[in-house]
């Protein structure tokens, strides 16, 4: 079986991935889903080893999923935040590289508001890193657990007509999933009003952009909503919470146009009543935002289970 | 329904389709039933009214682009019911109302309100601009998805500019969503703040403050490759340089989806009119020179500029008697923006149709309205006028709440008889014939 070969020790993100990797990493976790619901979650692929999950911009669940994953395969995790270590005090992320290289950590976890830095931690450390999302640039652990959860629910990925609608200028999940899903075969859709459409984003990526919601989402397999920020819902980038929800928010009557068993998705955390009606990201059947939590530890199982794959090996 | 009717003999002249003819156009239920030269006298039944309009011509209602109601917040210089009254006696059948008023008008209830109270007048077709960004101030967008829907035509800061060149771009770019028309006021705010008329010889003269030409092509300048990036509707409320239509021109060459407007005032008068600090003539943007006048009068002609607007602006005597400096700007316009349009005809410098479809069709267009042709089963919106009866503007004579027009004591040829909205007569000159 095809694992992460050993140029990249790194997952940085998706753009550095072959496809044969992308669907190792996705077996891989697809068998991680059962043993997650097992009661006994327990295995010993990492033991010994020491995963850092370094967070330098705040999250919940995207910390939580990867500590539970580092613990279900055995690693001993440590969560370091940036309110509680020196980065605040002035020091520069590659003086944080050679301090947590004294450490001896295995695997680094590692979030970060600007694009890139993530990639140059990892020039500056020596151990496996995973961009746990840098700036706007990539989270490609989102666009994998969205891949399984969509292979998960429909069976296959190519073919499919995706729609991705919001915010996708400011977007590290959109460009991770548009990178992955066109890689795989699928139709690509960006659905948004032009000021949250990144420039020069259009066919060069094999997407196709819409600007209304009804046209975006006609016969529409798949449906993933975007997260918008409360700081862009003030008049810089679209005029208002009211209109953003009354022309670009997810409603049953504009999912009308979509297929009738389009899969809901969204990467969280909601704004119910922004982009999505919470009636619909409720409905069961249509929304598959709980699987995406889901998957979400299984698929960071994988890509850990596969970067340290040369350790064990080694040993 | 009240009875059909036909004017007779007059006529016809439509810039839509290029009519220019003698003949009669019949209304039937509100509507246009039937034109052209066959229509007489003998050949119409014994129900429908004939009224011989020998002499006179009959073009589609005027649509003015630019017009303050001064509702909400200005009543004591205009009410909704006196512009429609002043609209309607200078021909005008539809008007877009600018949206800066006290308060602006950026929210769809506002909006609502402004078209209901002209509504129920049952007379001159009232479509309410909105505000392009909120409260006018040029900072966060409005809600022109939602304005859109409340009826806006057209989205625009009305006399002032988007000074922030980023605010500019994502306006354009948001517009683009609904494919909205975006109304730009071209004047450079820093390089303007002070002034008080056109910056050169007179002023200087005058010891005025001046607002120097180059502030209204920089900003169609800077506003132009922003259209370019975003693919926007572009149109320029009122331009008064001849850099200006320089530049438009190119610009339309190049095939951007920008249009551009011109004010009666600017086309007639020059700076000079300034001289003895009249107030009157003090407006935004500031009367030029003679050279910037016939580049405007040259544009016209050649199709650069494409809509004749009034930019009508009540003022009351307290914001015009006083040191021309802190005078208000802008003058009334509904009530001779005909008849000065009339004037570069009489002298040759545009031709009839081409003038009217400045001020019909192609405004109509614009707005995305209907009206501003004589079209079979098209809305009766008519302008029945005297080409060339001669009269003189006077304070007492127009119909507006505000007295401030630039052309008083002007005499003019050629001023509207009759004015329908929907077949209905909103506006009748006593002393004429018909």
């Amino acid at each position: 079986m095809a694992t992460i070969s050993a140029p990249h020790r790194h997952l940085l993100g998706i753009a550095s991935l072959a496809t044969e990797e992308i669907e190792a990493l996705l077996e891989t976790a697809d068998g991680f889903v059962d043993l997650n619901r097992r009661s006994d979650k327990k295995l010993a692929l990492l033991r010994g080893l020491t995963q850092i999950n370094l967070f330098f911009e705040s999250s919940t669940r995207t910390r939580t999923s990867f500590e539970l994953a580092g613990k279900r395969l055995g690693a001993d995790v440590v969560n370091m935040s940036v309110g509680a270590s020196a980065i605040k005090k002035g020091e520069t992320l590659i003086d944080t590289a050679m301090t947590l290289n004294a450490m001896h950590p295995d695997v680094l976890v590692v979030r970060h508001h600007d694009s890139g830095a993530v990639a140059l931690l990892a020039r500056h450390v020596r151990c496996a890193v995973i961009n746990a999302g840098d700036g706007t640039h990539e989270h490609p652990t989102q666009a994998l657990l969205d891949a399984l959860t969509i292979r998960r629910r429909r069976g296959r990925i190519a073919g499919l007509t995706v729609a991705i609608c919001g915010d996708i200028a400011h977007s590290r999940v959109a460009r991770s999933n548009i990178l992955l899903l066109t890689r795989l075969g699928a139709r690509v859709r960006l659905v948004a009003p032009p000021t949250l459409l990144p420039p020069g984003m259009g066919p060069q990526y094999g997407v196709e952009l819409f600007h209304d919601m009804r046209a975006g989402l006609e016969g529409a397999d798949i449906v993933m909503m975007l997260r918008l920020q409360s700081e862009r819902m003030q008049g810089s980038f679209v005029p208002s919470l009211r209109e953003y929800f009354r022309f670009f928010g997810l409603t049953w009557e504009k999912l009308a146009s979509a297929r009738p068993d389009a899969l809901i998705m969204h990467p969280g955390p909601m704004n119910r009543g922004v982009e999505i009606d919470g009636v619909v990201a409720d409905d069961i059947d249509r929304s598959a935002i709980l699987d995406q939590v889901e998957m979400g530890v299984a698929v960071r199982m994988a890509c850990l289970d596969h970067l340290t794959r040369h350790l064990r090996e080694a040993a | 329904m009240s009875r059909p009717f036909a004017f007779l003999g007059c006529r016809l002249l439509d810039p839509a389709s290029g009519l220019d003819t003698t003949g009669g156009l019949l209304v039937r239920d509100g509507r246009i039933a039937d034109l052209g030269p066959h229509l007489r006298a003998d050949g119409l039944g014994p129900d429908i009214e004939c009224i011989d309009a020998d002499g006179l011509c009959l073009a589609p209602g005027l649509v003015d682009m630019r017009v303050r109601l001064g509702e909400p917040g200005s009543e004591h210089k205009e009410r909704i019911d006196s512009a429609v009254a002043a609209a309607a006696a200078g021909g005008v059948t539809s008007l877009a109302a600018l949206p800066d008023s006290r308060p602006p008008l950026d929210d769809p209830a506002m909006l609502e309100f402004v078209a209901r109270r002209a509504r129920k007048l049952k007379s001159v077709k009232v479509h309410p601009c909105a505000c392009l960004t909120r409260g006018g101030e040029g900072r966060q967008l409005a809600e022109m998805g939602l304005l859109r829907e409340a009826g806006a035509v057209a989205f625009t800061d009305g006399g002032r500019a988007v000074a922030d060149a980023r605010v500019m771009l994502r306006a354009l770019a948001y517009a683009t969503t609904f494919d909205l028309l975006v109304v730009q006021h071209p004047e450079e705010p820093a390089l303007a703040a002070g002034g008080a008329m056109n910056e050169g010889a007179v002023a200087t003269r005058l010891g005025l403050p001046g607002i120097p030409p180059c502030a209204e092509v920089i900003l169609i300048e800077r506003d132009l490759r922003l259209v370019e990036a975003t693919g926007a509707r572009y149109h320029l409320g009122c331009v008064s340089t001849a850099a200006a239509v320089e530049v438009v021109r190119a610009a339309k060459a190049r095939g951007l989806p920008v249009s551009c407007g011109v004010t009666p005032h600017h086309l007639l008068l020059t700076e000079a009119e300034v001289e003895g600090y009249r107030t009157y003539a003090k407006v935004s943007p500031p009367l030029r020179t003679e050279e910037d006048r016939e580049a405007l009068i040259a544009g016209l002609a050649d199709g650069t500029i494409e809509v004749v607007a009034s930019d009508h602006t009540p003022q009351d005597q307290d914001s015009k008697r006083v040191p021309f400096a802190q005078a208000a700007f802008g003058v009334v316009g509904l009530e001779t923006l005909l008849a000065a349009g009339l004037e570069l005809w009489h002298d040759g410098r545009i031709g009839l149709l081409e003038l009217l479809g400045a001020m019909t069709v192609r405004p109509a267009a614009l707005l995305g309205i209907e009206g501003g042709r004589l079209a079979l089963g098209a809305a009766a919106d008519l302008l029945l006028f005297d080409p060339v009866a001669r009269w003189t503007v006077t304070e007492t004579g127009l119909r507006s709440l505000s007295k401030n027009t630039a052309f008083e004591g002007r005499e003019f040829r050629g001023r509207a008889v009759r004015t329908l909205v929907d077949g209905r007569t909103v506006f009748a000159r006593e002393d004429a014939a018909t």
